[in-house]
């Protein structure tokens, strides 16, 4: 009953992308949130951290949930943990 | 919405049918409307076909989906297609704060107000990658049902109850205090008639159809509340810019509102308005300093003034000092309640704070209390989104753990829509204000102004303060709620615009309050119930009591609603701090950590709840007059200069370090647990 070692691998690749991603969220949320004051350049019209906080965070935040779905799909697949068809 | 089994595939098309016929038939209700409109259909009649057709609607999908099997009752069937199911999440994510609240606030704080957005949206990356795809790859109804069965035996999950009742009720009351306010505001009846019209909207649905009723017509609210908040945006940008796509263009009108500030913080006679109510606050904190004898004073001044003025003869004199003494306070209580309230005047006397800048303060220090509170209030806010039950209980739905994780990207798109256009709506009614509303004589004044101030001047007021005639900055005072609800008329629109509005924010609140009355009565009956009073209970006396159990807790809340609590806005802000202290920990590290025992999990959740309800009721200025007794005056001793509101900032941690030292010092989970975890980690796991 022990997971074969292919599982656990599969296990930790995705600890591993999880941890990515959140570093990338961490980042856009709270480091640029941070310097905020600093961040205030001109960003196509908006000041650089104002225009983070209202659209470009969130099309980030958007983006990391598609690619982690997109990335474990294929990952199930890869190691063979996938649900297959219906 | 067949009840025969078919394909996943063939089951998206018909529903993509059902609901592009469904959305076209709304807009053609809505043209219909609008022509009926031009050719003299009253007002009123707008406001009470746009109440009575949508609640019809709502109410017939949920007599389309009755039912008693469990499986449709909890999780509706688990056939919910990724699509469908994010755009159910979003109606039910999108509340009445965020529809109607949240681009007032914005208008009022700025930049500070993006917490929200943020907040708000961020918390999905949470929820995919820590919790969806393994809730559903579990596959129980409930969150407590998780905690159950990952951490054994009855003391999680009756404390997991407890929380998801706590959370979910304060947010319940606030929702149904919305559905009560816009029912009066489009049909004109009154308020706690208003709430329990919607309460009937409500309750044939979810009755009758528990989850299944809930997912349909909360996709239908969906559509329906997506209209309805961009129809008068894209027409306000295109009157305004010339370009119909808002989002992408107010970074220009920011600039100009941003010019705008300057020139009016600037201008002298702004500057005069600032000062006179500078001037009147000062003269009531002096008044307040000593309250029996500023009371005494001034009484003995006006009767001396009414004297003079009856020696005189003069009428016209002794009229206005009997008026004067008609006004002036008649006790301590009402003195003071009088001049406090003209002591708040001190903030209109305040320049404009810059709309785009960063936590504008007036130094470095109160610039770094507001960036920390900034920061500590998004964090609440997104792990409160990833431990809210009604949410996590939406993933239970799907067909497969790849449609979990697909559906929370749905889900986060659709709330995008929303989130990324309220900042432009924003500002884009700021410019209005700034630009055409100041500097215009009161005389001339745009007639949705003059309406507004009839219907509501909470929402909106305007004095000529200095006298001169003219609208100063300073001389309006605006609710935030009036941004959403004025726009149509601001950009020009028709009634029958206005009416699409308010069912818009009727969509929001009530498709947010199906879901968390679902999650209660499921909390009780399913849960309290069934795993442990009765395991034997049959199905159909569970569906049957879940469905008492919803209409008991809707009469509560709404009876509590109907009370008016003050702080509604706490109390939303309250549940995503009590739900991320006491759900978060436990749930994260059931999945990730095999070696978290029950008793640590369950300490945990008390944990974290209990310092977070310790805080906000030594802090809370409203909390703490009710537990305590302590006046509102007392200024509150901060941790750290964290507000009240962000208090699930000490219970997260809080909530993680119980877990893990109480873990290290209990025996491990079994072998069993050991191998669920493991199950849950896998889609599809085939053992050796």
């Amino acid at each position: 009953m022990q997971l074969t070692e292919k599982q656990q691998e599969y296990w930790h690749r995705n600890l591993k992308i999880t941890a990515v991603l959140l570093g990338i969220w961490f980042f856009v949320t709270f480091v640029i949130g941070w310097f905020a004051r600093e961040l205030s350049f001109n960003f196509l019209g908006w000041p650089f951290s104002f225009y983070m906080g209202a659209q470009g965070s969130l099309i980030v935040y958007v983006w990391i949930i598609w690619y982690y779905a997109r990335y474990m799909n294929k990952l199930d697949q890869e190691y063979g943990v996938d649900e297959g068809e219906e | 919405m067949a009840a025969q089994p078919q394909s996943n595939k063939a089951f998206t098309s018909q529903l993509t049918k059902v609901y592009g016929f469904y959305t076209g038939g709304f807009i053609a209700f809505v043209l219909i409307l609008a022509v009926a409109e031009q050719m003299g259909l009253p007002r009123v009649w707008i406001g009470y076909l746009f109440l009575a057709m949508t609640v019809l609607l709502y109410a017939g999908i949920g007599i389309m989906s009755r039912t008693n099997d469990a499986d449709e009752y909890y999780v509706a069937g688990r056939r919910v297609p990724a699509v469908f199911n994010g755009m159910a999440t979003g109606a039910d994510w999108m509340s009445a704060a965020s529809f109607i609240g949240m681009a007032g606030t914005l208008y009022l704080t700025g930049y500070s107000g993006l917490a929200f957005i943020m907040g708000w949206t961020g918390g999905y990356c949470l929820v995919a990658l820590f919790l969806a795809p393994y809730l559903r790859k579990f596959g129980q109804f409930t969150i407590p049902d998780f905690l159950g069965a990952r951490y054994g035996g009855h003391a999680p999950r009756f404390v997991g109850i407890i929380i998801a009742i706590l959370c979910s009720f304060t947010y319940v009351v606030a929702q149904i205090y919305g559905v009560g306010l816009i029912t009066t505001r489009l049909s004109g009846v009154d308020f706690t008639l208003g709430i329990f019209v919607g309460l009937g909207g409500i309750l044939v649905c979810s009755f009758l159809g528990g989850m299944r009723a809930v997912t349909w017509t909360q996709v239908a609210q969906y559509i329906i509340l997506i209209i309805a908040y961009l129809t008068p945006l894209v027409w306000l940008s295109a009157k305004q810019t010339g370009i119909p796509i808002p989002q992408a263009v107010y970074g220009m009108q920011l600039q100009k509102v941003t010019e705008l500030e300057i020139k009016l913080n600037a201008d002298e006679k702004e500057i005069e308005v600032r000062g006179i109510f500078a001037k009147r606050a000062a003269e009531a904190k002096a008044l307040l300093a000593d309250i029996p004898k500023s009371l005494a004073d001034g009484k003995a001044n006006l009767d001396k003034n009414l004297a003079a003025a009856k020696e005189a003869k003069d009428d016209a004199a002794i009229a206005k000092a009997e008026a004067a003494i008609a006004k002036f306070p008649k006790d301590e209580t009402e003195a003071k309640a009088a001049w406090n309230k003209q002591a708040g005047l001190a903030a209109r006397a305040a320049p404009i704070a810059a709309h785009g800048e960063a936590f504008a303060a007036k130094d470095e220090a109160a610039r770094t209390i507001a960036k920390k509170n900034f920061l500590a209030l998004i964090l609440c806010l997104m792990v409160g989104t990833a431990a809210l039950p009604h949410i996590l209980m939406r993933y239970y739905t799907t067909p497969s753990v790849k449609d979990a994780r697909a559906s929370v990207t749905w889900s986060l798109f659709f709330i995008f829509l929303l989130y990324f256009s309220a900042p432009a709506l924003a500002v884009l009614v700021k410019f209005v204000v700034y630009n055409d509303i100041v500097g215009t004589t009161f005389a001339a004044l745009p007639e949705w102004v003059k309406s507004w101030q009839a219907v509501d001047p909470s929402l909106l007021s305007l004095s000529d303060i200095n006298g001169d005639g003219i609208v100063q900055r300073a001389e309006i005072a605006i609710g935030g709620d009036i941004v959403v609800l004025a726009t149509p008329e601001i950009a020009g629109l028709p009634y029958v615009v206005s009416g699409l509005v308010a069912a818009g924010g009727l969509a929001a609140a009530l498709s947010t309050a199906d879901g968390l009355l679902l999650t209660i009565a499921n909390a009780l009956s399913h849960d309290l119930y069934y795993k442990m009073i009765d395991p034997n209970a049959p199905v159909a006396r569970r569906v049957m009591l879940s469905k008492t159990l919803l209409l008991v807790v809707a009469v509560l809340a709404a009876l509590v609603a109907a009370q008016k609590p003050a702080d509604i806005l706490f109390l939303v802000s309250a549940a995503f701090s009590l739900a991320a202290a006491g759900f978060f920990p436990a749930l994260v590290c059931g999945i990730f950590w095999k070696r978290a025992t029950g008793i640590a999990a369950t300490l945990g959740m008390a944990a974290g709840v209990g310092i977070t309800f310790y805080y906000m009721m030594t802090t809370q200025p409203w909390l703490r007059e009710v537990f305590f007794g302590t006046p509102r005056s007392v200024p509150a001793e901060l941790w750290w200069d964290i507000n009240p509101i962000s208090a699930g900032l000490f219970g997260i941690p809080l909530g993680f370090i119980v877990i893990f030292v109480v873990s290290l010092v209990t025996p491990a989970p079994s072998k069993e647990i050991q191998h669920m975890i493991e199950d849950v980690r896998y889609p599809n796991l085939k053992r050796a």
